[in-house]
């Protein structure tokens, strides 16, 4: 029997810029199946999904719809073709309750009745089997819920082709369960569901046929059943992944920070850092693993004294003297006051490790602009640096002067990491340093790590590429839910092994409180 | 498939972002916008009184350089804007939007005021210029703290605060004249004998004087101080500046104690150096328009002097056009509205163009 | 007391008619510092039709429902027109709204001026005011008993009516239509409007344009019922006033309606309390004093509910990345 096709995509191609996001992309998904679309950061999932879904204008090339040459230039005429998408940041408005949002931007013809609208959402949700309060407000909900909001939303307008932008990197275990349950379900009910991920064993528990996308191309199409993670990971990667991190042995390592039951709540009093421990050492690089959100942006806050903790301590050991020094509660001037030489490369580099609008100049001089005594900026130092660090990590860039923003992702990365390095750490803090580079840059960013920690640094790194992880670091620290559920060495420690520890379970006692709540 | 062609209809273009653009680029945005806007004006003008345009513009032109008394006035009058102006701009370069010149500057006025009135016949000149000086900076820090206190703690906003500030400095100084001017007219004297010092003659030579250190002293303050560079960072990123450590709170308040401050002074120069009496409207808007001035000049003090000069000479070549060929006196106002509206709108073609879509071109064989 | 309630009811009434027509506009996101300068220009529009009508029809051809509903046209259309503008510069244009706002106060005042002088060469437009001031009061037939409930509640014209009505609408439409909804989430949210389909610029295009309109006549009502045919230059006074209310009623036209009649009272309590001239000025501060203890108690109070829209004062560009 020949499969229907609900939507294919023709040689579509978008470019931002001088960026080429998607490159002649070809991709075609059937009625009552669930298509995975499998791709790295940055490989054009995102981009290429929005365009269905009318959020971005294709280049050029075309989309069919049932066979029809569909043209979509806003998100309404994507619902016209029943395309909904749930994006990964959800387009949510928190002072609005959840029948509110979901009625939002529809237009009924028997007229405005929230009541109304209130039934089908609860028609709806007894069908697929969601759990959900419709007269709750989005600002009260927790992210699952939200997320529930936004499928539901699409549901409402009858879509039949929905497009789920990294659904599970929010969710707990359970909840993703939950949601694959879900979706199964609407696959019986005939709608076509597209999954964008990059989790390899999500996908096959989930997928009918898989889509790879490579740097903005289409690679093949396969199907699940046909096809395993090798061969995925190729065609995903390009080649068999030997990463070829070159990676030493540390040199007499000894503590630099030690954190012993840290804990952290958020505004609703939701635990985000809950009893978090763990030593760094100096000429090593402790890696940090963990789905994304499970508390690593505020652990590394934490330490640079950027989020406020309810206990717990944060304890350097000076290089020299190795005489403790307590950072908890300290601001980032009294810290590097102390002489703590912590370096940071934030998550954000745009909208916190840098200013998009200054130039390469004053962005270095960040760091070091406050010292000494005079109330005038002395511009030749930094000036120099930028020179050096242009020089010596190959920045492609008009001058010294160009405004960051300018600037292409790999190379402002460069910029950052190597500001933070100039600043000669004995702690090194890096999150997610390699999120959206290329190839090339992502190497110049290992080697400079690796550099650091011969040096003697203590070396901290987020990363999200498990491959990279067990390659670059020497110990691993796997968290989930601001919890750590492991240490294991990165010389012998297997991707199932952190995987799991990645999503491994809070306590049964935690799950049924929140479950009643 | 014919059925489908006549559902194509992709957008003819789009808007796109412009990356870097040339220095001349920018300068020919700009005056191709004022060029319209005077073309526009003038049509305008003609439409209404029948007059040739060019003998509108020539009458503008005399009545801000036809005579050295007017010269001087001009000069006189783009210093005091340009120094309110120059007060706004450490607050803006924060993203801090502070629309209480006009009050900040008017308490500046009053404390001078109350000064000079109570306190005039009791010291020497020289000291009474001192407390005058004192008083008035202070008064502008007051009016211009209270705001940025409560942004800096709670994030109040601070356009209508600083917006509210203002009306209550206006009522203080009704309060003032209808309370201390003993014959109840509400118009209190000029207290010449206790204005600021006049410099070989000219009554406006010391503001103008004043105004320009003040300029220069900003610009080297917003470009080489360490504390000029920690507004920048707040404005662009407040993210950032936690980051590295910039107390942001502390930042909000010094600045707007440095704006206040300004603002004070010129409360100072213009009722001690100029009005040596006041009266609600002493300040006449101009807390507004520094805002735009400050605003158009990309928050630059050098070329604030250009924008300033811009609108002053709109104000004073209408009260010319109003004097010589009797058009409407409300004729300022809207040529600087037109001419200001083409500068915003410019500002879109400095940072978007507009890209026709490829797709359509094909669309069309 | 009832006379000075009475004066509170017709000021307040004025600024009801500017903050109803701010909030709107403040709820698709649009941050309007224009509003001054808009009720300036809706009153001139509104004086000056009227003039053309009298000299038009002269005095025996008056009619009296036209000498309103001519004037109230001319405004509305004035005052959309400067929505337009303030809507092109920011929405097309992507315009800083403060700053386009603040140019369109002055621009305001200046085209009113002009509008004025020219409304003086046509004819008088004050004659207008006794079809504006006419009290309900007098059209019933058995107004003598009603005593201070009438005084108070019917003495009024028309438009003090028609400022409370049409609050109530704008509170209806905002709270419990689709189309209320819709507006809301472009104020709050307008790239998840968006995603929903909603028009994001036409939506701010209309709300801005139908809110100065309204805001509009909140000028003419001050010249024609308020001070009764004269023109004053304070109306853009009275348009901050208006900006303050929206702050002080967060948000709620329907609040508006008793809030604007304590800014009223407020305003004009200080011919009333027997002050001497000098303390009446510092009375009038207190519309202003109130408002930022207002702003400064939302602000510390943080509640979700009484904030402002989230997007207000800021652009909406989809392809922004």
């Amino acid at each position: 029997m020949a499969h229907e096709i609900a939507l294919e995509c023709r040689g579509i191609t978008k470019t931002f810029g001088s960026v080429i996001a998607n490159n002649n992309c070809n991709l075609d998904v059937r009625k009552g199946e669930i298509l995975a679309i499998l791709g790295e950061n940055g490989s054009g999932k995102t981009t290429l999904m929005n365009m269905v879904a009318g959020i971005y204008f294709p280049d050029e090339g075309e989309i069919v719809i049932n066979g029809e040459k569909a043209v979509i230039s806003s998100p309404k005429d994507a619902f016209k073709y029943k395309i909904g998408m749930i994006h990964q940041h959800f387009k949510l408005v928190n002072v609005f309750s959840a029948v509110e949002n979901i009625a939002l931007g529809i237009k009924d013809k028997k007229g405005y009745n929230l009541s109304r609208v209130n039934k089908k959402v609860v028609e709806i949700t007894q069908r697929y089997g969601f759990i959900i309060d419709p007269e709750k407000r989005i600002c009260d909900m927790s992210v699952s819920e939200k997320q529930t909001v936004e499928i539901l939303k699409v549901l409402y307008r009858g879509a039949d082709i929905l497009i789920l932008d990294e659904p599970t990197a929010v969710l707990t275990p359970q909840e993703i369960e939950n949601l694959f349950g879900i979706l199964r379900r609407m696959r019986e009910d005939g709608k076509s569901i597209i999954i964008i991920t990059h989790k390899m064993h999500e996908v096959l528990s989930i997928s009918d046929r898989v889509a790879v996308l490579r740097k903005g191309e289409h690679i093949a199409t396969v199907n699940t059943a046909e096809t395993n993670e090798a061969e995925l990971t190729e065609m995903m990667m390009g080649k068999k992944v030997d990463l070829n991190i070159r990676r030493s042995e540390p040199l007499n390592p000894v503590n630099r920070l030690e954190v012993s039951g840290i804990t952290s709540t958020d505004e609703e009093g939701r635990k985000i850092l809950d009893d978090i421990s763990f030593t760094a050492r100096s000429g090593e690089i402790l890696g940090i693993a963990g789905i994304a959100g499970s508390g690593q942006r505020e652990l590394l806050e934490a330490i640079a004294g950027l989020h406020k903790l309810n206990s717990g301590e944060i304890v350097y050991y000076t290089p020299e003297t190795n005489a403790p020094e307590n950072l908890r509660d300290k601001t980032p001037i009294q810290i590097r006051d102390l002489g703590v030489r912590l370096s940071f490369v934030p998550e954000d580099r745009l909208g916190m490790g840098l200013v998009g609008n200054m130039d390469i100049i004053d962005n270095i001089m960040l760091r070091s602009y406050s010292k000494g005594r005079s109330v005038f900026l002395k511009r030749s130092e930094p000036k120099n640096l930028a020179e050096q660090i242009i020089d010596e990590l190959e920045v492609v860039t008009p001058s010294a002067n160009t405004p960051i923003r300018q600037l292409s992702g790999g190379n402002v990365q460069k910029v950052l990491v190597g500001r933070e390095i100039a600043a000669s750490p004995s702690v090194l803090m890096a999150a997610y340093p390699v999120r959206g580079l290329d190839v090339n840059s992502s190497y110049t960013i290992y080697n400079l790590l690796n550099q650091q920690k011969e040096n003697g640094v203590a070396v901290i790194f987020v990363g999200e590429d498990l491959d990279v992880l067990i390659e670059l670091c020497d110990r691993i620290l796997v968290i989930n839910s601001g919890k750590v559920t492991g240490i294991v060495d990165g010389r012998t420690a297997s991707k199932d092994e952190i995987g799991l520890l990645m999503t491994k379970s809070v306590q049964p006692e935690e799950n049924l409180k929140e479950t009643e709540a | 498939m014919g059925k489908v062609s006549k559902k194509l209809k992709s957008p003819p273009f789009h808007i796109a972002k412009r990356g870097e653009t040339t220095w001349y680029y920018g300068i020919i945005v700009r005056a191709v916008a004022i060029l319209s806007a005077l073309i526009i004006s003038g049509i305008f003008i003609t439409v209404v009184t029948g007059k040739n345009p060019l003998i509108v513009y020539t009458t503008m032109f005399d009545g801000v350089f036809g005579h050295i008394d007017r010269v001087w006035d001009m000069l006189h009058k783009t210093a005091i804007l340009l120094g309110i102006s120059l007060a706004v701009t450490p607050a803006f370069k924060m993203r801090f939007w502070n629309i209480g010149a006009e009050g900040q500057v008017l308490i500046g006025g009053l404390a001078t005021v109350m000064v000079m009135l109570f306190l005039g016949d009791k010291m020497p000149l020289p000291l009474l210029i001192l407390v005058m000086t004192c008083a008035s900076v202070i008064a502008g820090i007051i009016w211009a703290f209270v705001p940025a206190f409560f942004k800096a703690m709670w994030n109040t906003n601070e356009t209508l605060f600083t917006l509210m500030m203002n009306y209550v400095a206006i009522q203080l100084v009704a309060w003032f004249l209808k309370f201390f001017v003993k014959s109840g007219s509400g118009v209190l004297t000029p207290m010449h004998e206790y204005g600021l010092p006049v410099l070989f003659g000219n009554e406006q030579l010391l503001n103008i004087i004043i105004v320009v250190v003040v300029t220069v002293a900003l610009y080297i303050y917003l470009k080489y101080s360490k504390q000029g560079y920690e507004i920048s960072v707040v404005g662009e990123s407040e993210n950032t500046a936690k980051y590295i450590g910039i107390n942001v709170k502390k930042v909000i308040i010094r600045t707007l104690i440095i704006s206040g401050a300004i603002c004070g002074l010129m409360g100072l120069l213009l009722v001690g150096g100029s009005t040596h009496t006041i009266n609600t409207e002493v300040v006449g808007g101009r807390g507004f328009t520094a805002i735009m001035v400050s605003w158009l000049a990309k928050f630059h003090p050098i070329y604030m002097i250009l924008t300033a000069f811009l609108i002053v000479f709109l104000e004073m070549g209408a009260s010319q056009l109003n004097m010589v060929i009797g058009i409407s006196s409300s004729i300022s106002d809207i040529m600087t509205g037109i001419i200001l509206f083409f500068i915003i709108g410019c500002e879109f073609f400095l940072r978007y163009k507009i890209v026709r879509t490829k797709r359509s071109k094909e669309e069309v064989k | 007391m009832i006379a000075f309630l009475v004066s509170a009811i017709r000021l307040g009434m004025t600024l009801l008619f500017g903050s109803t027509g701010e909030t709107i506009t403040e709820k698709s996101g649009h941050l309007n510092l224009g509003i001054p300068g808009v009720m300036c220009v809706g009153a001139a529009c509104g004086c000056y039709a009227e003039a053309v009508y009298f000299s038009a029809v002269g005095i025996k051809g008056t009619n009296g429902i036209l000498a309103v509903i001519i004037p109230v046209i001319a405004t509305l259309i004035g005052g959309a027109l400067m929505g337009l503008l303030f809507s092109f510069l920011t929405v097309t244009l992507r315009a800083n709204q403060n700053v386009t706002g603040l140019t369109l106060t002055t621009f305001g005042i200046g085209v009113s001026e002009y509008i004025i002088e020219k409304a003086d060469t046509v004819g008088s437009f004050a004659r207008g005011r006794k079809f504006f001031t006419a009290s309900l009061l007098d059209l019933l037939p058995f107004s003598d008993e009603l005593g201070g409930f009438g005084k108070l509640f019917l003495d009024f014209g028309i438009m003090v009516y028609l400022s409370i009505a049409i609050a109530l609408i704008c509170a209806f439409v905002l709270s419990k239509t689709r189309i209320g909804l819709n507006l809301r989430a472009v104020g709050e949210n307008p790239a998840t409007a968006d995603a929903a389909g909603i028009n994001v610029s036409l939506y701010r295009y209309l709300a801005t344009c139908i809110g100065c309109a309204i805001a509009g006549l909140g000028g003419l009502t001050f010249i024609m019922d308020y001070l009764e045919g004269t023109w004053e230059y304070m109306i853009d006074d009275l348009g901050w006033l208006a900006l303050a209310l929206v702050i002080f009623t967060v948000w709620k036209p329907n609040l508006a309606v008793i809030g604007s009649v304590a800014f009223g009272a407020l305003y004009v309590a200080n011919s009333y309390l027997g002050l001497d001239i000098a303390n009446q000025e510092l009375f009038k501060m207190l519309p202003y004093v109130v408002t930022i203890i207002v702003l400064i108690f939302t602000s510390i109070r943080s509640r979700k509910k009484n904030q402002p829209p989230e997007n207000l004062g800021l652009n909406y560009f989809r392809e922004e990345r």
